[in-house]
Formats: C-alpha cells, sequence, structure tokens
C-alpha cells in the first residue's frame, strides 16, 4: 500500500515565511489540525480555517495536519496544503487564491529589459518583497533552482504567487523546465497573467515552436486576455550555431539571453572573469539577436559580494552590444540598470543628433548636419534609440526638444 | 481586582494608584507641571568617611551590609556591561542568601543575562522592577507571574523619577571598569571597560548609599571621573566586572538584507529631498543594522557635499567614528558605546565627549539635548494610523522591551521611524498600539520599503517633498497594504489585571500592560 502520509513545504530554523504540511488521511474523527506557529496568537484561527477550508475543497474530511508555520503567508499555506493534498489524491482541482487586480497588466514588445530578478520557485520568503528593488523583470523560476522532487509544490507555489504577490509593475516571467514538465508548467502558470515565459537551454527552432505553439493552444481555450512573449535561453555550443534560427522562429520572441555556466561546462573549460572562452558565443548571440530585431540579453553575474566586478562586467557587456543582465541577488538591480543606461553624455550628443535631424526634414534637405559635420543615417538611428531608452527611463522628459537649443553654425 | 482608574489623556485607561502609591495620569506633552522642590538624599558628614579616603570593603556582601540592605529597599544598577554584567545579579544572590525580601530593582535597563533575575523574582527577594523587560523577563511579567506591578519608564523619564523622589534609591551598586579607593571611577581602563558610564550619573549622585564596584582598582585620582568619589560610601574589588566580549559587540555592522538596505536608501533619500540634511547637522541614529546604514549613507552624502555634521549624539558606534574621524562630524556627545571602536574613539579622542542621559534626556532639566537634534532615527514595534508608537510590546501582547531613551528622543525636531511594513507576517502599522509609549503627535515620518508616510501635521515637510518622486502615501494606505499582504490579525485578549505601567517622560502613566489571558 502506498504511504498515506504527504508532506509539502519548508520548516526550520532558517525558514521564514513558509510552513510545512504534514497531512495524513484518516477513516474517521474529522479534521484535526495540530499548528505550531510564531504567530499562533495573531493568524492561528485564520491559519486553521485556510487549511480546513482547502481540505474540504478536496472533499477530505477526515484527517491529520500537522503545521509547522514560520509567518507563511495566506498565498504560501494554501500552495503546501493544495501539494500536500494532491501528493495523496491527484487532482486537476485547483485551489485559487483571490487575484489581486493590479496583478493583471500587459507589457509592450519593446520594453525595456535592463535587470531581471531570479526567484528561486519553491522559496517564498524571495519573492515577496522582490518587486520593489526596481528590477524590469522578476523571473519565477521552476527550472535549476528547484529540486526535482519539489517541482509539483513548486508549480502550485509560483502560481498562487503570480495570483497573490504584488511585483509592483516589473514584467511577469516564469523560467519553465524542459519537456513534459516545462507542459505541466505552462498550463498551470499561463491564465495568470505571465508576461513572458524563459525558454532554457534551448538548441533549436523547434523547441520555441512547441512551446509557442503550447500556449497558442492554451491562450485560445482559455481565452486568456494578454499576448505571452518569449525569451529563449541559450546554454550550450549547439544552440550557439544555431542562435540566429532560434531568433527567428517566432514573432512572439522579444529578447535572447545566454547562460554562461552551461555554455562554459559545454565547451568543457572555466568560467573566467575575463570572459575569453565565451566571447565568440556571447558576439554570436548579440548579431543573431540583432539581426531578429530582438535585444540581446547576458548571462548572470554570480558573485553576489563583488559589487565593482560587477560594474566592470555590467560595462564591457554594454560595450558588446547586450542590453541586460539577469540578477541572482537585489543588491545588483541598482549597479545593473545603472550600468546599462546612456549616461547624460550620450543623451546630450543624441538631443542635438535628433534635433539636427528634424530641422533638416522640416526643412526638406536630404542631408542632415551638425555644424559643419555631416550625419550619417545609421548615427540618427542610434541617437534616436539613446533618446526613446532615456524618456522610457524618466532621464529625459517628454518635450525636451523645447529645451534644447542647437549649436551655432 | 483593579485598582481605582482613570481615562487619561491619550484616551488609555490607567490606575490612580500603583503598588500602593498614588500616580498621576498622562494629561498631554509638556502638561504636567509638579511645583515644588526636587528630592534629595540624607545629608552625609565627611568625617564618618575614612581620612585617607580608602573606602574599599572586603566583599560586595560586606558593603549591602554596611548600607543596612532590609527588606524592601530600592536598589539600582546601571547597565553599561550590557550582556556581560555580573554585578546586578551577583546584588541579589546575595540578597537573597542573606534573606532580604521585597527588593525593588531599578536598573536603568536589563539584558539576557539578567534572565536570573527570575529565580529571585520567584524566591521573593525581588517585589517588582522598574525599568526594563526584555525577553524571558517581560514574558515572565505578561504572564501576571511579578509579585509587584512593573513600572517601564525611558531613560530620562527614570531620572525625573529619581529627582521627583517617585522613586528613592536607598542603594546604588555602580559597577566601574576602573575606580580609584575613594571612589571615583570611569568608564574606561581594565579589563571590562565599556568606554562612558553615562546612566549612572543620577543614581551616584541621589541615592542614599553607593557602591562602586570595580575588577580595576588604580591609584588616586582615577581621572576622568565620571562617578565622583565624594557621593560613593564603599569600593568593593572583585576579580571580573563583567565579561568582555559581551560588554561591547566586537563590531556593529550595517544590515545585509537588501530589504533593509532599501529602507535605508529611502530613509536617506528623503532626508536630502527634504532637506532636513544640511551642512551643521545635528544626528542620533542607533546600533540598529538599519540605522547603521542610515548613518552610513548619510555619511556618504556628508563628504560629497563637503559637508559637516556638528554633532552626533551617542549611542556610538565605529560608523558614527569613521564620521568623526574621516572630518564629517565635529563632536561626539556619548552616553553608551556600543562597539569596540567606539570605545577606543571615547578613550582617545578629545572630540568624543561622553554625555550623561542626565543631561540629554531629563525632563526637570532646564532644556534638552533630544529638542536640539535636527535628525533622529528611532525604532518601533508597531505605529498606528494616529501615528502613535509602541516600543514595549509586541502585537501579541508580551512585554518584551524597555523603554531605553526612545521616549526622549521623540521630542527632536525631526523624528523619523525607518520600519519594515511587516515581520513575519506581523504587520507594523496597525489600528490601534497594543500600547501607548508615544503620542503620534510627536513622531513625524514613517519610513518603509513600500512606501513613506508623513505625519499630516508636519505639512512643511509634506510640502517639501510633494514633487520629489518619493513613494509618498498616507499611512493609512500603508496599513491597508500590510494588511492585504498579511491578513488582518486577530487582536491579543487580555485579562483586567495590571502587569506593567508605562510612565511618560513626565513621570505620569501613558498606559498600562495588562496580564495575557
Amino acid at each position: 500500500m502506498e504511504s498515506s502520509i504527504a508532506k509539502a513545504g519548508n520548516s526550520g530554523p532558517k525558514i521564514r515565511s513558509d510552513c510545512e504540511i504534514i497531512l495524513e488521511l484518516k477513516e474517521s474523527g474529522g479534521i484535526v489540525i495540530d499548528l505550531t506557529s510564531r504567530v499562533e496568537s495573531l493568524y492561528g484561527e485564520s491559519i486553521r480555517d485556510l487549511a480546513t477550508e482547502i481540505l474540504s475543497f478536496y472533499g477530505i474530511n477526515n484527517a491529520s495536519v500537522r503545521i509547522i508555520d514560520s509567518g507563511a503567508l495566506p498565498f504560501v499555506i494554501a500552495a503546501r496544503t493544495e501539494a500536500a493534498v494532491k501528493q495523496l489524491l491527484p487532482s486537476d482541482l485547483e485551489y485559487l487564491p483571490d487575484f489581486y487586480e493590479r496583478n493583471r497588466y500587459p507589457v509592450i514588445r519593446d520594453r525595456v529589459r535592463f535587470a531581471r530578478l531570479y526567484l528561486p520557485g519553491n522559496n517564498p520568503s524571495l519573492m515577496i518583497n522582490a518587486g520593489l528593488h526596481g528590477a524590469e523583470g522578476i523571473i519565477l523560476d521552476l527550472e535549476d533552482s528547484v529540486a526535482p522532487d519539489r517541482k509539483d509544490e513548486a508549480r502550485i507555489l509560483v502560481r498562487n504567487a503570480l495570483r497573490q504577490v504584488d511585483f509592483y509593475g516589473a514584467e511577469r516571467m516564469v523560467r519553465i523546465n524542459q519537456g513534459e514538465l516545462g507542459q505541466k508548467d505552462l498550463k498551470a502558470i499561463l491564465p495568470h497573467n505571465v508576461n513572458l515565459i524563459l525558454i532554457p537551454k534551448c538548441e533549436n527552432a523547434g523547441q520555441v515552436n512547441n512551446i509557442d505553439l503550447e500556449i497558442q493552444a492554451i491562450s485560445r481555450s482559455l481565452n486568456l486576455p494578454e499576448k505571452v512573449y518569449l525569451m529563449p535561453i541559450i546554454e550550450n555550443a549547439v544552440g550557439v550555431e544555431n542562435a540566429y534560427e532560434i531568433a527567428t522562429s517566432s514573432k512572439n520572441i522579444v529578447a535572447m539571453a545566454i547562460g554562461l555556466e552551461d555554455y562554459t561546462a559545454d565547451l568543457g573549460v572555466q568560467r573566467t572573469r575575463e570572459g575569453k572562452e565565451s566571447f565568440y558565443a556571447r558576439t554570436r548571440i548579440i548579431s543573431a539577436a540583432k539581426a531578429a530585431g530582438l535585444q540581446p540579453i547576458d548571462s548572470v553575474f554570480s558573485d553576489v559580494s563583488d559589487m565593482e566586478g560587477l560594474k566592470a562586467n555590467v560595462s564591457e557587456s554594454r560595450s558588446l552590444g547586450f542590453e541586460g543582465m539577469g540578477c541572482i541577488h537585489p543588491r545588483q538591480i541598482k549597479v545593473i540598470r545603472q550600468g546599462y543606461a546612456p549616461d547624460e553624455n550620450e543623451i546630450e550628443k543624441s538631443k542635438k543628433v535628433v534635433l539636427a535631424f528634424n530641422e533638416a526634414r522640416e526643412k526638406g534637405l536630404g542631408v542632415v548636419a551638425l555644424g559643419s559635420k555631416m550625419i550619417d543615417p545609421p548615427v540618427v538611428a542610434r541617437a534616436q534609440r539613446t533618446i526613446d531608452l532615456a524618456l522610457s527611463l524618466g532621464m529625459l522628459k517628454p518635450g525636451w526638444e523645447k529645451n534644447t537649443t542647437l549649436p551655432e553654425e | 481586582m483593579t485598582a481605582k482608574s482613570v481615562v487619561n489623556a491619550a484616551g488609555r485607561e490607567v490606575p490612580l494608584i500603583l503598588n500602593g502609591q498614588p500616580v498621576v495620569s498622562f494629561k498631554g506633552v509638556g502638561k504636567h507641571r509638579p511645583g515644588g522642590n526636587k528630592y534629595g538624599p540624607p545629608v552625609p558628614v565627611s568625617y564618618d568617611y575614612p581620612e585617607d579616603g580608602n573606602k574599599v570593603v572586603g566583599s560586595l556582601e560586606e558593603a549591602l551590609r554596611k548600607c543596612g540592605l532590609s527588606d524592601g529597599m530600592t536598589i539600582s544598577t546601571h547597565h553599561h556591561l550590557r550582556d556581560g554584567d555580573l554585578v546586578s545579579n551577583k546584588v541579589f544572590e546575595l540578597a537573597s542568601a542573606m534573606g532580604v525580601k521585597d527588593l525593588v530593582w531599578f536598573p536603568s535597563a536589563s539584558f539576557p543575562c539578567n534572565d536570573e533575575i527570575i529565580t529571585y523574582l520567584d524566591d521573593g527577594t525581588i517585589n517588582r522592577i522598574e525599568g526594563s523587560m526584555n525577553g524571558p523577563l517581560g514574558r515572565y511579567v505578561s504572564e501576571g507571574k511579578m509579585k509587584g506591578t512593573a513600572v517601564l519608564r525611558s531613560h530620562g523619564g527614570r531620572v525625573q523619577a529619581i529627582q521627583d523622589g517617585e522613586v528613592k534609591i536607598d542603594i546604588a551598586v555602580l559597577a566601574a571598569p576602573s575606580a580609584d579607593a575613594f571612589g571615583n571611577a570611569k568608564g574606561t581602563g581594565g579589563p571590562s571597560s565599556c568606554g562612558v558610564l553615562g546612566y549612572a550619573r543620577a543614581d551616584y549622585m541621589y541615592a542614599s548609599r553607593v557602591i562602586v564596584v570595580t575588577d580595576n582598582i588604580v591609584d588616586f585620582p582615577c581621572f576622568p571621573m565620571e562617578i565622583e568619589g565624594n557621593y560613593v560610601d564603599y569600593v568593593v574589588v572583585v576579580d571580573k566586572i563583567g565579561i568582555p566580549e559581551k560588554i561591547v559587540s566586537g563590531t556593529t555592522r550595517i544590515t545585509k538584507s537588501p530589504d533593509r538596505l532599501l529602507i535605508a536608501e529611502l530613509t536617506t533619500a528623503f532626508l536630502d529631498k527634504s532637506g532636513i540634511l544640511k551642512d551643521g547637522i545635528t544626528m542620533q541614529a542607533g546600533a540598529g543594522g538599519t540605522s547603521l546604514a542610515i548613518a552610513v549613507f548619510v555619511h556618504e552624502m556628508l563628504k560629497e557635499r563637503k559637508w559637516k555634521a556638528r554633532l552626533g549624539f551617542g549611542g556610538s558606534t565605529r560608523y558614527m567614528v569613521q564620521m568623526l574621524e574621516e572630518g564629517q562630524m565635529d563632536y561626539i556627545l556619548d552616553a553608551q558605546a556600543f562597539d569596540l571602536d567606539a570605545v577606543a574613539s571615547a578613550e582617545k579622542n578629545r572630540n568624543h565627549i561622553p554625555y550623561p542621559v542626565f543631561n540629554a534626556y531629563n525632563y526637570h532639566s532646564k532644556g534638552n539635548l533630544t529638542s536640539m537634534m535636527d535628525i533622529m532615527i528611532l525604532g518601533a514595534t508597531e505605529v498606528d494610523v494616529n501615528f502613535n508608537g509602541n516600543v514595549v510590546t509586541h502585537s501579541d501582547g508580551y512585554l518584551l522591551h524597555g523603554i531605553g531613551g526612545w521616549q526622549n528622543c521623540l521630542h527632536a525636531r525631526n523624528v523619523i521611524l525607518p520600519l519594515p511594513l511587516f515581520r513575519d507576517r506581523i504587520p507594523v502599522i496597525v489600528d490601534e498600539v497594543t500600547t501607548l509609549c508615544g503620542p503620534g503627535e510627536l513622531i513625524d515620518v514613517i519610513i518603509t520599503e513600500r512606501g513613506i508616510a508623513i505625519n499630516p501635521r508636519r505639512k512643511d515637510l509634506l510640502e517639501r517633498v510633494k514633487d520629489s518622486g518619493l513613494p509618498l502615501k498616507t499611512i493609512e494606505e500603508l496599513k491597508e497594504e500590510a494588511e492585504r499582504i498579511c491578513g488582518k490579525p486577530s487582536r491579543p485578549v487580555f485579562t483586567d489585571d495590571i502587569v506593567a505601567a508605562v510612565k511618560w517622560v513626565d513621570g505620569t502613566v501613558i498606559d498600562v500592560i495588562r496580564r495575557l489571558k
């Protein structure tokens, strides 16, 4: 006979904002809850009520439930309870906490994606304040940061987080698993306003197409209102060689990232600070992404205590053509955002170029000149991109043209 | 059993009799004006003391006997040895062995090392504590196990209570890192150096009897003296007055939590954009990780602009010392040193000046240092939608902290509380504080990771930051956000029994703590 005891979640002296549920189904005796909690006197009753409600939702009337709570928020308690129930009674039913209305928003295709913060999908304590640190995107990760035997409970937790946690306008991204697990992930999370799916270890266009089709099918059947964008992550030599094929495989791809830990492992070399070993891969990805009209995104910088190193890394990354980077700690966000943003000097120069271009166009002139210098069209295009970026970052105010004068001829 | 009670000016029901003595209920900030003269201790005669100035006696027990230790007396100690204190507990161990009962312990603060005091509360040696009760001691009080009713006072309120004669100290037992045989003593030198002895002044000046306990006896004069030998009855030399590594933390450190750092950044941005931060400011910040981060960020900003703080009021830390040493602060006025760098600085730097709370915080002083401070960074366990603050109980109703200087510091020009919106699911901003320690009219700004709430009374600050881009919210909005995330907490259920009274800085009763059901 299979074990009739299920365990979900985490407890222990270092665990915060999580809980562990140990569930045993019984023949009789009703629901008996044994709760240990630091917030017992303030939330004991509501924790018990929530657990009871979920058990009854799944038709369980007799069970003993041990809840070891370390200050878990309701969406976490609900996820852990549901996960425990489903270990014993597999079911397609989902116990969905309320959808916080402010969490329903679309994003635009070309939004800035300088910094996106990775959040391990089975660690609720890191999710709660994740949206406060200014990253353009948050990634709820179901892939490498979740242990294989915790994939099911993480999926439920991530789903609940998408419904309940306010990410304060950040682009809501999920990194799904590969293969069949990934399909399960999509089914569970897509209905909860995911803006972008990260496709890990992407090697060819076929993988993207499969996921794209899966997303279209789910979106159609559930009549989902918002578009779901894609960001493939290239993490091995095959992927690098197929970079352009991947980049052009779907119109829903908005950015393409590189994962250097796996890539260097695939080459059988060490990842170094200088990064000579990955120079080809990085520039290849950048070129392919740009050719396809996508944002090229750099790999994470893994030494979270080395802010100077990160700064240098971002500076080089930007000079190569990358337009963003993953973060594994909130303190990296500021450095990364500052590093990819245009500096004042660039903005000033770009303002002049764009103004000269506008003036030439108004006068019907065929050539643009700044002072006595001719300006080529690509220079104008780059300046316009810098201005657009400065506007979207709030570094320039709309109507800036009126307050800027061209130098005397 | 409830004593006769009244609803005070803050709307809290408080007793009129406390531990058998009549008490005044809170009337409003600055309203209570007792007349008459300050209390004075008995008049000594210098002929009664050894001509050679040697007041050393054989043991603490002998000193206590000579002081006439007997039932019902009030014994005071200071907390400069913090969690490394070996003297306070010893006094009551001796009293217990001597069979003395119903003492009142009047410490300037207590620490986890004082949990042992529970033994002497249990065996009847101590009737009650008038001072701070942390952790297990607080829990003991909340559960109604203490015989008398606890009285919580601020550091300044403690001096006020002594000067008003509300607390008459029979014997002050004052641990001193260095002392001479005449009783002059200071906080530096010897194996148990704690930097300064800022909290001992009222005790030695007003106690009927004063015992100095040291493990570092030096030749007369022990200079510069923070305790003056002319007030001291006996000197006791022991092997050890404290455990050095527990007296000061080796080093205080700024928080590593990204969420706390975010609060510190927001606080610094607020200080800047509101114009509060300027050249020549006066400031005080605590030793908590977030406060220290704010000190570091403020330091960077001062440096960048070539500004200077005129003075920082301690508790001093290495971060304040860095400001002093790198030229961004003219003076540290210090009541206590929190880490080894601060102790070292107090010993060697002329501009790091001991400054007793006796002067800085006292209601009966002719002016206070705190009201002259531009920036005051404080904490709280709870703040309510009327900006009232609580520092002594948690939302579950347990007494877990002392007031410290918190109430006194509320009189600064800009009182800023950087706080997380919730801690482990427990909202910090609530409808009504569990225990009222400070009236909302004195609390100016609450800074959380999810937004800044300015007290509507501070129209000037609201005006100055309205276009700053800072995340301004009303306190109600912050409260609602906390409740949306955490759920609305149940309120603790209390009995009618009063286990502790919270005094305002003027000695009136602002609130009480009741026994938990």
